[in-house]
């Protein structure tokens, strides 16, 4: 996860009449981008519960992440931000867990809001 | 540039907009753009952030995608048609503010995979003789915006 600096108030470098032409200059055509696969389970347990796996991406903004734990759980900001940290820092944390149609119904939700989630059982 | 917040709470959601017109216009091509390309390259590897797979073994993974990817696909529209239709506005109903949360998500994921950006990257490397720095701009302008779209979302949020 990634975060803005603040200490630089935004856009350093970027000159206000530039941001005008970068939408001509950017594009969203076909590009060739490797982009690691996430790794699940091993061996499936079948009198365990489904765990919600949410992995680490330098993309995803810290504060967004936790929002989205948030939203989508109804954690409070400490729970929240302290899986935020460990996705973070450890590079996973399970967020939630249940029947598989629970999991997987989460799973769906957190690939709405982009996050890199996957489930296994546990 | 940036001295004045562009976007604030304004009660149960709800969003005040206060953004320039060139930075209004900045964002305007982007909805299109994303939504031509799930539209006529949904293969394609930018993508990919977008719809990452939920299990490990195959056939799992064929039943969700089966199941989910139509749905999914639909909503990342709905957003990017939102974005679109409220770019001129000065208020944000809590509907149209989460439609901004996730498709500003969205391009910045796309932005973000294309440029194979790392933890660190948004500002401090920005060269304006490297050919990603047009595109490295925009992609730190975003950040920078949604930073803001969540900071004035969490304001309405339960402690």
């Amino acid at each position: 996860m990634t975060m803005v600096p603040r200490e630089q108030g935004g856009l350093r470098g970027i000159p206000r009449r530039a941001t005008a032409t970068i939408a001509a200059v950017t594009t969203l055509a076909p590009a060739e981008v490797e982009v690691e696969e996430p790794r699940g389970a091993d061996e499936p347990e079948y009198d365990r519960p489904w765990i919600v796996i949410v992995w680490n991406d330098p993309i995803n903004l810290m504060s967004y992440v936790t929002l989205v734990f948030q939203k989508l759980f109804g954690y409070d900001k400490a729970k929240a931000t302290k899986l935020m940290l460990q996705v973070h820092n450890e590079g996973k944390a399970v967020v939630s867990s249940g029947t598989r149609e629970k999991a997987e119904y989460d799973v769906a939700r957190l690939h709405a809001h982009g996050l890199w989630a996957t489930m296994r059982r546990d | 540039m940036f001295e004045r917040r562009r976007i604030q709470a304004s009660g149960e959601g709800s969003l005040r907009l206060r953004l320039p017109r060139e930075e209004r216009d900045l964002l305007r091509a982007l909805p299109a753009q994303l939504r031509s390309l799930l539209d006529d390259a949904p293969e394609d590897p930018s993508l990919e952030r977008l719809f990452p797979p939920a299990y490990d073994d195959t056939e799992s993974e064929a039943d969700y995608r089966r199941l989910m990817r139509d749905e999914l696909l639909d909503g990342r529209r709905r957003a990017l048609e939102t974005l679109e239709e409220t770019l001129d506005s000065e208020r944000l109903s809590a509907e149209e503010a989460q439609a901004w949360l996730t498709a500003l998500n969205d391009l910045r994921l796309v932005l973000g995979t294309r440029l194979d950006v790392s933890e660190d990257e948004l500002l401090e490397r920005l060269d304006p003789a490297d050919p990603r720095a047009p595109t490295l701009g925009l992609y730190a302008y975003l950040s920078w915006l949604q930073e803001q779209l969540v900071e004035a979302l969490e304001v309405d949020l339960p402690k």
